[in-house]
Parts: structure tokens; C-alpha cells; sequence
């Protein structure tokens, strides 16, 4: 067997170009995905026009200045804002496709929010030409809409407190330049307590004056509750974040895994399929098998060529990137045990694909159009699609080493989770799938 | 079942008696099947030892599964062979490396075969083949004829006193195939016995003794060219309209 090794080698050492294609692309569509996975969307450049006149940024709420400008901030979080100065003009860089979308405050806004009476509307203009954009403008807007009027909310119900505290406690308040003096609620049923404490038992003034000191009482008590009652209308759903399982794992250090493991896979797959096809299209195939190398012994050797090479590949590449992300070097042997585990595995499909076509061409589009529909699949999160396609997702993963393999990487690098049961899934597969290789091979002599 | 119908001993043989040679190799009842078809069916012959013998046919007859059977590389569903052991193979597409060197690939198919001396072994092919000049170059810069002669040398590294050839000459031009047949008749005249497939029914006639005539799977005739067109009941014939002859009087 150790003459096959090296005869692949020495093959693959007079094929530069094609160890070079075989090792560079999938680093660069791994790192493709890294950088996309990691990064998240660009913020989207929309047109913005205030047409509220100048100066009359703010809400007089309760007699209390509020600069609604501060909230715009709210809505340019997500966006890149181009500020433009007219309604036309927003539309026309909309209809050029310069930006996304178009967001128009009307002249009206901060008037309708000092009444209270109506809501205020804010505009947005975009093409529906494309439904995808479409839907991720809706989706960016509505959102920072949302956090908007959670802010203002706040503001509003801050204010409402403030007052209410001057309903019960008392103080000074401005109104049109004037300064009124508040007596509070609390102070009124004290005044009344003592009042009533001064008058004969049998004066007529009681009666009433114990039905207004009750009533300041039972005001007071109520009141006292306003705080929590506005938060709760203010914002009557919060979120409790709870990750049930692998959340402890950074967007970026994901990546790493699966860029990672997509490269494991192209490398792997590509050569295991590519070496034992080679064998029937040179030819030599008939040659070996008549009792110099069993089928199996065969199988075992592209296996080993494969996982070995495209080892290496991955841990210098993952060494590389450790160096940069920062990954936990005590880790190692974890690194190790999945990455070889996966190359096996992926190893094992290979050989299978190359069993079935048979062919180095055949063999290496059917190991790309097998592997990326698979490794995208994988990569589709539970609650994206319909519980029946996921079902079904979660079925077609589970016949492929992908998942697994980017499930013992995340593992071992993240500490996402044990590594035994993906790493004990890869070897049932490899087993699966060998079985599978040795079958084709029946028509390899044909 | 479909035994030889015709056995008739070569002319010299029929004036003065040959000896009696060694069982090289046998074929008993052979018979394979690919799904619903028949490719061999109940195939005996026997080859003795230095003979060299053609199987012809036309296309499909199951040349090329006869001899992978021979070979060992596929496994019959009935029947048996005989003396399996030390049979040199030489298949149909040249089976070597076409990114390594005609002395690489002879070297790796040596350690393969276990052979005592690799690289004495290697270097005596080279010579034999005549490709000594061109041992560092590439198979894939030689011409077809000598990737076939590499291709037969590596069936005969381990000095099997059988080779199997299916279709050896099929991809030569007629000088590259001449070229061929004198390296085979070199081998033939140090005992070794050849059995090969055909579909150039002159070179069949040419240099076997014997051919064997295989059709949908059933062998016809065995016996020597001459004979086959004494079958036929014409002398003047020649032998490939003979063999046209032959085939369609028997349906085919």
C-alpha cells in the first residue's frame, strides 16, 4: 500500500495547478463565508429628509421641552442616512437606486406628538421591484420605527411620572411663565387628618371632610402605583434572553468552524473522489485489483491519501486563523481528534462519489454539486424555514458529514457542546459510506 | 451447451504428431451474466503451455469478459478456471500512470508484483521494449504505440508463464502494431503463453495457432485459422471471409 501512497504523491506533486485549485479555492470560499457570517449586511444607504422648519424640533409635553431630533438617532442606527432637503428629491434617489429607501418626517410630526391626540406618521418611500429588498427595507425601517417609539414611549411616561409625583407629593410647576405652587395629595389628606382631629365629634362639616380625606388616601395609595402601571403600557412585552443550546459561541469563532469545515470538506472530497476515479480512467484499475492491492485495501489508501492531505490543509489553516481570532490553544488535542475525524468522514464520501461516477470529471462536479447544497443546509438555522422542511433538513444533514464535522469544530473550538457524539457520528458515516464505495466498485472492472 | 465444434489439429500437427504440451490454462463451462443478458455461456477451452491463441468475435461477443475472467478481475457466475496462478494481464486501455515516467510505472508495478529485483526487472523491460531512451519521460508524451508496449510490459514484469492481452493492437497504426507482435513473438519464443482478443481477424490469423471464435456469448469454433476455413468448406477463401462465412451460417 505504502507504493500506491507514494505513486499518489508523486502524482499530485506533477499536478501544481490542480493542488493549488484543490487547496485555494475552498480556503477562499471559506473565508468567503467566514467574513459574510461574521460581518453581517452593510447598513443600507437611505435618503432621509426632515421637513419639520427648523426650531420646532421640539415636543412641549406637560410643560417639559422634549427634542424629538434626539430619536432620529434611533432610526439611523441600522441605516446609512443621506440627507436630502425635499420630499422630490428622496424619491428621486429612490427611483435611481442611489439608496434603499427614502424616509420623510413631515412638517406636522412634532406638533401631533405635543397634542397626543394622533399618531405622528413618518413616510417611507422604496422600489417593490424586487421583493427581497422590499422585504429587508420593511424589515430594517419597521425595526428602528420600533425602537423609536420604545424611546419616546420612555420619554412620555418619564414625563407622566414626573407629574403624577407632583400630584402627589406637591410642588412648583411652570405654566405660561408662571410658577403655581401644587399643595399634593399626600399634604391634602394630612391637612384634612388634622382638620378633622379639631372638630367635635358631632359637627356637621365631618362627614364630608372624612369622604375627602378618604378619597386623597385612596388617591394616594393608587397614584403610587403609576410608575409600574406606565412601564408596563409604556412597554407591555420585554425580551428575556434564554439560549437553550450552543449560543455561548461568538459570531466570529463560528465562522472560524465553518470555514474551516467547509474547507475540510472541498479538500477531502475533491481528492478521495478525484485518486479513485483516477484509477478506472487510467486504466490501472484491473491491473491492481487482480491481487496486488484488495478493493478494500484500495478504498483504505485513498481514504488515508485524502484525510491526511486535507488534514494538514486544515489545521495550518485553522493554526493561521488562531493566530488572528484568538482561539484557545489548551484546546488543541479537541482540534485535532474533529478535524481528523472529519477528514475521515469526508474522505469516505469522497471515495463513494468517486465509486459512483467513476469518472475524475464526473467525479469532481458531482463532489461540488453534492457538497454545497449540503454544507449551505446545514448552515440553515431552525425557525428560517417551515418545521417540515426542517424536519426534512435536519434528515438529509444527518446522512452527510458536514454537520456533524462543523458540529465537532464548533466544539472543539468554542466548547460549544461535547465533541463525542458528532465525532462518533462522523465514524458511522465513514463507515456507511466506505460500505457504499466498495459496492461501486463491483462495476469499476466492467 | 456449447463446446468447440471443430478441434482439428494444426496442418504440421496432421503429418507428423506434436508433443504433447502442459495445461497452460483451462476454462470449464464458463458463464456470466450483466442483469437479463448472457455475456458468456458454458465457455471450455484449454490453452497448452507456449501456444498462442486469438479469441475473435464480433462486437459484444464477450471477448473482453472472457478474458477478465481469465484474468481474475471478474468472477464468473458458473464455471471454473483453471491455473489462475501467474497470469500476467495487459488490458484493452493502456493501464498505467499517465503523470508518471515509463520506468516509474514500471518500477511501482514491480514492487506491486513483489518481484525479487525491481529494479533489474525494470531496467531488463526497458530494454526488451526498446523504451531505455525514453525511461524518465511521462506517459503521456509517448506515442499510443509505445504506451501499449509499456502497457504489455508491465503485464509481463513478473515473468508470468501466461499473458492475457485484450485487444492489444486495437489503438496501433500498422507499423507500431508490427512492432508489437515481434516483442510478443520475442516473449512466445522464451515459452510464454499468449491469449489474446482480437477484433482484426487478419492478425488473428497471422500469428495464433489457435482461435477461438466467441459469439452472444457462446463459443463457436476452436481450432487454427486454416481450419476454420476448411468449415466453411473453401481453401481460396481467405480467412476473414471465412470467418464472415462462419459466423453467418451460424445465425450471427
Amino acid at each position: 500500500m505504502r507504493w500506491l501512497l507514494l505513486k499518489d504523491l508523486q502524482i499530485l506533486r506533477r499536478s501544481p495547478l490542480l493542488v493549488a485549485l484543490l487547496v485555494l479555492y475552498p480556503v477562499l470560499v471559506s473565508l468567503l463565508i467566514g467574513f459574510a457570517l461574521s460581518r453581517g449586511p452593510d447598513k443600507p444607504k437611505v435618503a432621509f429628509v426632515n421637513l419639520v422648519p427648523p426650531g420646532q424640533n421640539t415636543i412641549s409635553l406637560g410643560g417639559e421641552k422634549v427634542d424629538a431630533s434626539r430619536y432620529a438617532s434611533e432610526l439611523f442606527r441600522s441605516i446609512q442616512p443621506v440627507r436630502v432637503h425635499s420630499r422630490e428629491a428622496a424619491i428621486r434617489k429612490v427611483r435611481s437606486g442611489e439608496v434603499l429607501a427614502a424616509l420623510v418626517i413631515p412638517s406636522d410630526i412634532t406638533q401631533k406628538l405635543s397634542t397626543g391626540l394622533q399618531s405622528a406618521q413618518v413616510e417611507v418611500v422604496y422600489n417593490n421591484e424586487d421583493p427581497v429588498k422590499g422585504r429587508f427595507v420593511e424589515q430594517i425601517i419597521n425595526s428602528r420605527l420600533a425602537d423609536a417609539n420604545a424611546a419616546l414611549s420612555d420619554k412620555f411616561k418619564d414625563i407622566a411620572v414626573q407629574d403624577i409625583r407632583l400630584l402627589l407629593d406637591g410642588g412648583d410647576f411652570e405654566l405660561l411663565g408662571r410658577t403655581l405652587h401644587i399643595l399634593g395629595l399626600r399634604r391634602t389628606e394630612a391637612i384634612l387628618a388634622a382638620t378633622l382631629k379639631t372638630l367635635p365629634a358631632g359637627a356637621r362639616q365631618r362627614p364630608p371632610l372624612i369622604q375627602v380625606r378618604d378619597f386623597a388616601g385612596l388617591a394616594v395609595s393608587n397614584l403610587n402605583l403609576a410608575n409600574d402601571v406606565l412601564t408596563t403600557v409604556a412597554q407591555p412585552v420585554q425580551v428575556k434572553r434564554i439560549a437553550l443550546k450552543g449560543a455561548t459561541t461568538p459570531l466570529s469563532s463560528f465562522a472560524v468552524a465553518v470555514a474551516v469545515a467547509v474547507s475540510l470538506m472541498f479538500v477531502t472530497v475533491l481528492l478521495a473522489s478525484g485518486m479513485l476515479a483516477l484509477e478506472r480512467e487510467e486504466g490501472a484499475f484491473t491491473r491492481l485489483v487482480r491481487g496486488l492491492v484488495s478493493r478494500a485495501g484500495l478504498l483504505v489508501e485513498k481514504i488515508g491519501l485524502a484525510a491526511a492531505c486535507a488534514f494538514l490543509v486544515a489545521l495550518v489553516m485553522l493554526c493561521g486563523i488562531a493566530l488572528l481570532v484568538g482561539l484557545q490553544w489548551s484546546r488543541f488535542p479537541q482540534w485535532v481528534v474533529a478535524l481528523a475525524a472529519g477528514a475521515v468522514s469526508f474522505a469516505a464520501l469522497g471515495v463513494a462519489i468517486g465509486g459512483l461516477a467513476r469518472e475524475v470529471r464526473a467525479a469532481s462536479l458531482l463532489a461540488f454539486l453534492l457538497s454545497l447544497p449540503v454544507a449551505f443546509l446545514a448552515l440553515v438555522p431552525s425557525g428560517a424555514v417551515s418545521s417540515g422542511l426542517y424536519a426534512v433538513i435536519r434528515v438529509i444533514c444527518a446522512l452527510f458529514p458536514f454537520k456533524p464535522a462543523l458540529q465537532a469544530l464548533d466544539g472543539a473550538l468554542n466548547q460549544a457542546g461535547g465533541i463525542a457524539l458528532p465525532v462518533l457520528h462522523l465514524l458511522a458515516l465513514t463507515v456507511a459510506f466506505a460500505v457504499i464505495a466498495r459496492l461501486s466498485m463491483r462495476r469499476f472492472a466492467s | 451447451m456449447a463446446r468447440a465444434e471443430a478441434e482439428p489439429a494444426p496442418p504440421s500437427e496432421q503429418t507428423s504428431p506434436a508433443p504433447v504440451r502442459a495445461l497452460a490454462l483451462a476454462a470449464r463451462g464458463l458463464g456470466k451474466r450483466y442483469a437479463e443478458r448472457a455475456a458468456l455461456r458454458d465457455v471450455t477451452f484449454e490453452v497448452r503451455s507456449g501456444e498462442l491463441v486469438a479469441v475473435i468475435g464480433p462486437n459484444g461477443a464477450g471477448k473482453t469478459t472472457l478474458l477478465s475472467i481469465l484474468a481474475g478481475i471478474q468472477s464468473p457466475d458458473d464455471g471454473q478456471v483453471e491455473g489462475l496462478d501467474g497470469v500476467g494481464w495487459v488490458p484493452q486501455h493502456a493501464g498505467v500512470y499517465s503523470k508518471l515516467s515509463v520506468a516509474e510505472n514500471l518500477r511501482l508495478f514491480a514492487r506491486l508484483e513483489r518481484v525479487g529485483d525491481p529494479e533489474g526487472v525494470v531496467g531488463q523491460m526497458l530494454e526488451q521494449t526498446g523504451l531505455a531512451d525514453r525511461a524518465d519521460d511521462e506517459l503521456s508524451t509517448l506515442s499510443g504505440g509505445n504506451r501499449q508496449r509499456v502497457n504489455v510490459a508491465i503485464g509481463l514484469l513478473a515473468d508470468p508463464p501466461v499473458l492475457l492481452a485484450d485487444e492489444p493492437s486495437s489503438a496501433l497504426d500498422p507499423r507500431q502494431r508490427e512492432r508489437l507482435w515481434e516483442f510478443i513473438a520475442q516473449r512466445r519464443a522464451r515459452g510464454t503463453t499468449v491469449v489474446y482478443s482480437t477484433h482484426n481477424v487478419q492478425e488473428a490469423e497471422r500469428h495464433a495457432d489457435r482461435v477461438l471464435v466467441l459469439a452472444d456469448g457462446e463459443l463457436l469454433f476452436t481450432g487454427t485459422p486454416r481450419a476454420l476455413e476448411l468449415e466453411v468448406g473453401g481453401s481460396d477463401l481467405g480467412f476473414e471471409e471465412a470467418f464472415v462465412r462462419f459466423l453467418h451460417a451460424r445465425g450471427h
